[in-house]
């Protein structure tokens, strides 16, 4: 499941030299948690769209949960409120330091309106939910078609505007290492 | 009573509610859990409280206040002695509609992914393990950025996303070792328990060198905001990773980019690319007295005091300009010197009564500097605006002392 992105591999390669920590165990403290246990609370995906749930949806079904559990905060058509940013930009032409303007992968958009929104009530959203919101939001910043489905599978293979644009601070900085002056990654 | 098991009793021992005849005319603590004897002391007696004459020692916010999330609450550092900031007073910024209340009888910590064992810990069982006690900054990635305004001019509303404390728990390491991490792993997602379940990639590296499992914060129990009853801290690392109302680590072998580490927390580089993984603060210092919005009595003796940190490790020196950045005299640092925590400096000075600039310059020990903000858009190719809306700016904050006594920021 590593993503094959060229900008994850300096990150990646902060992990270098871990040395192996399986070993038996030393304080027999802690119970294993059941199968069921460890499925109901692992709902985290990832950029390649492991942990995503069964379920689809389109911008079509989305604009109609959007109007009846988003909109109040973000407003019609994600223009956002006086209290709340609006999701639009998500990608515009060049990112700026706005909400989302810099997510890179389409599954992070999916993963937090699963798991934070709406606001008042999150984690309520149904996984056919969840995935129409996101094609409504993704649609509003013209990433996908009104008539695009979204679903395990398709998710992940949405480009992001911005996946390419992103770059490590110090591409050859490892922590512990000494940083340029007045460069501080 | 006298057939009462041992669980009852312990039942009976805890619930103070139900004794009303026992506990005839004991009141709510201030702390509002247990009632308590007459005996034993009530309110201020029981937990103290600041004078009231210290009542303005409280945390600030530049935020409008029907914001309802993302609203950062600042330490006041220019009322503040040593290098441990009190629990009440510490910075909050928080991602979540409302503090959890967590019960810690039914908290867990799952451990759970690329492990051999995987393990759900109760916080009995946390607190068995071998604990350590470490004190550690937490600074939020956003500090410090030099933005102007009336309502931004004091020490606290720039710097205060910074605060200290003695943090106690368990290693992490030790809890992966439990769970026997296998070889292809590289990183853990931290989840919180709060009801949008903040979560955040650190690399496993960082995981098992020296990131801490904290259940206590100088000296009690983690304080609500501050993530009760379990909270990661990741030291020297901006203050993103250190997930609150921890109750998950998912071992795994790729960051997740979730929201708050890929979205709003990534930062614009100069030529507009996003720059991901900011994770270690720089060397940075600020003099906190005397500091913006202050101002002296009279010429004379004025000790300037301030605080120091770095995410590299240790601060090594700091340096003390009272001309603006011509020149510089070591100041003294208060012992002992700590890794990842503000290091408290001293410099004795007798102002003479006329215009000065006093600014301070930390040097950590890998010979890492604090740049001025001109020197750090110089390097970076920007102009100064850039810093307002970047994160990890740690520039030398100037403070101008004028005739009257008055201090002011001198940041351009």
């Amino acid at each position: 499941m590593r993503c094959p992105e060229l900008l994850l591999t300096a990150a990646l390669g902060l992990c270098a030299g871990v040395t192996a920590l399986a070993q038996g165990p030393t304080f027999g403290l802690g119970r294993t948690p059941s199968a069921a246990e460890v499925r109901a609370a692992d709902t985290a995906v990832a950029p390649d769209g492991t942990g995503l749930p069964p379920g689809r949806g389109t911008a079509k079904d989305g604009a109609v949960v959007y109007a009846q559990k988003c909109a109040a905060c973000h407003g019609p058509n994600g223009k956002g409120t006086a209290l709340h940013r609006g999701l639009v930009p998500l990608g515009n032409a060049k990112p700026v330091k706005i909400q989302g303007s810099l997510v890179p992968y389409a599954t992070t958009v999916w993963d937090f309106i699963n798991r934070a929104m709406p606001w008042t009530t999150p984690g309520s959203l149904t996984p056919d939910e969840a995935y129409a919101v996101t094609a409504y939001v993704l649609y509003l910043n013209e990433i996908v078609t009104e008539t695009d489905v979204l679903d395990p599978t398709s998710l992940p293979k949405v480009r992001m505007p911005h996946r390419d644009d992103f770059i490590p601070s110090q591409p050859d900085w490892k922590p512990g290492a000494r940083r340029q002056f007045g460069n501080y990654p | 009573m006298g057939s009462h098991s041992g669980s009852d009793r312990r039942r009976f021992l805890t619930s103070g509610g139900a004794l009303a005849g026992f506990v005839m005319g004991a009141v709510k603590s201030v702390r509002g859990q247990t009632a308590a004897p007459p005996y034993e002391p009530q309110g201020l007696l029981a937990y103290g409280q600041p004078s009231k004459f210290a009542s303005t020692v409280v945390r600030r916010t530049t935020a409008r206040p029907s914001a309802i999330t993302d609203t950062a609450l600042m330490t006041p550092l220019q009322d503040l002695d040593g290098i441990i900031t009190p629990s009440g007073v510490h910075f909050l910024m928080d991602h979540t509609n409302g503090i959890p209340d967590v019960d810690p009888q039914t908290h867990r910590l799952m451990v759970h992914g690329m492990v051999d064992r995987p393990l759900t810990f109760t916080m009995e069982e946390l607190k068995r393990f071998p604990s350590v006690s470490r004190i550690h900054f937490l600074e939020c990635n956003a500090n410090s950025r030099p933005l102007r305004g009336p309502n931004r001019e004091s020490v606290q509303l720039i710097h205060g996303r910074t605060s200290c404390s003695e943090w106690t728990g368990v290693l992490l390491s030790v809890l992966l070792k439990e769970c026997g991490v296998q070889t292809k792993a590289s990183w853990i997602v931290a989840e919180g328990g709060e009801s949008n379940k903040y979560t955040m990639s650190i690399p496993l590296a960082k995981a098992i060198d020296d990131t801490l499992v904290a259940y206590a914060q100088n000296g009690e129990p983690v304080r609500p905001h501050q993530g009760y009853p379990l909270r990661l801290v990741v030291p020297g690392w901006e203050a993103i990773r250190a997930v609150k109302w921890l109750n998950r680590i998912h071992v795994v072998d790729t960051p997740y980019m979730a929201w708050h580490e890929s979205g709003n927390n990534a930062d614009t580089n100069t030529d507009g690319k996003g720059l991901w993984f900011r994770f270690e603060l720089g060397p940075k210092s600020v003099i906190t007295r005397p500091s913006g919005g202050m101002r002296l009595p009279g010429p004379g003796f004025n000790e300037i005091t301030g605080l120091a940190w770095t995410g590299g490790g240790l601060v090594r020196r700091v340096d003390v300009s009272t001309d603006g950045g011509k020149t510089y005299q070591e100041a003294q640092l208060q012992q002992p010197v700590l890794r990842h925590a503000h290091t408290r400096f001293r410099f004795p000075w007798r102002w003479n009564g006329e215009e000065a600039v006093i600014q301070s310059r930390c040097t950590d020990e890998r010979g890492e500097v604090q740049p001025t903000i001109e020197e750090a858009a110089k390097i970076l190719n920007a102009t100064i605006d850039y810093f307002y809306q970047a994160d990890h700016f740690n520039g030398i904050q100037p403070w101008r002392v004028a005739r009257d006594g008055s201090v002011t920021n001198a940041m351009p």
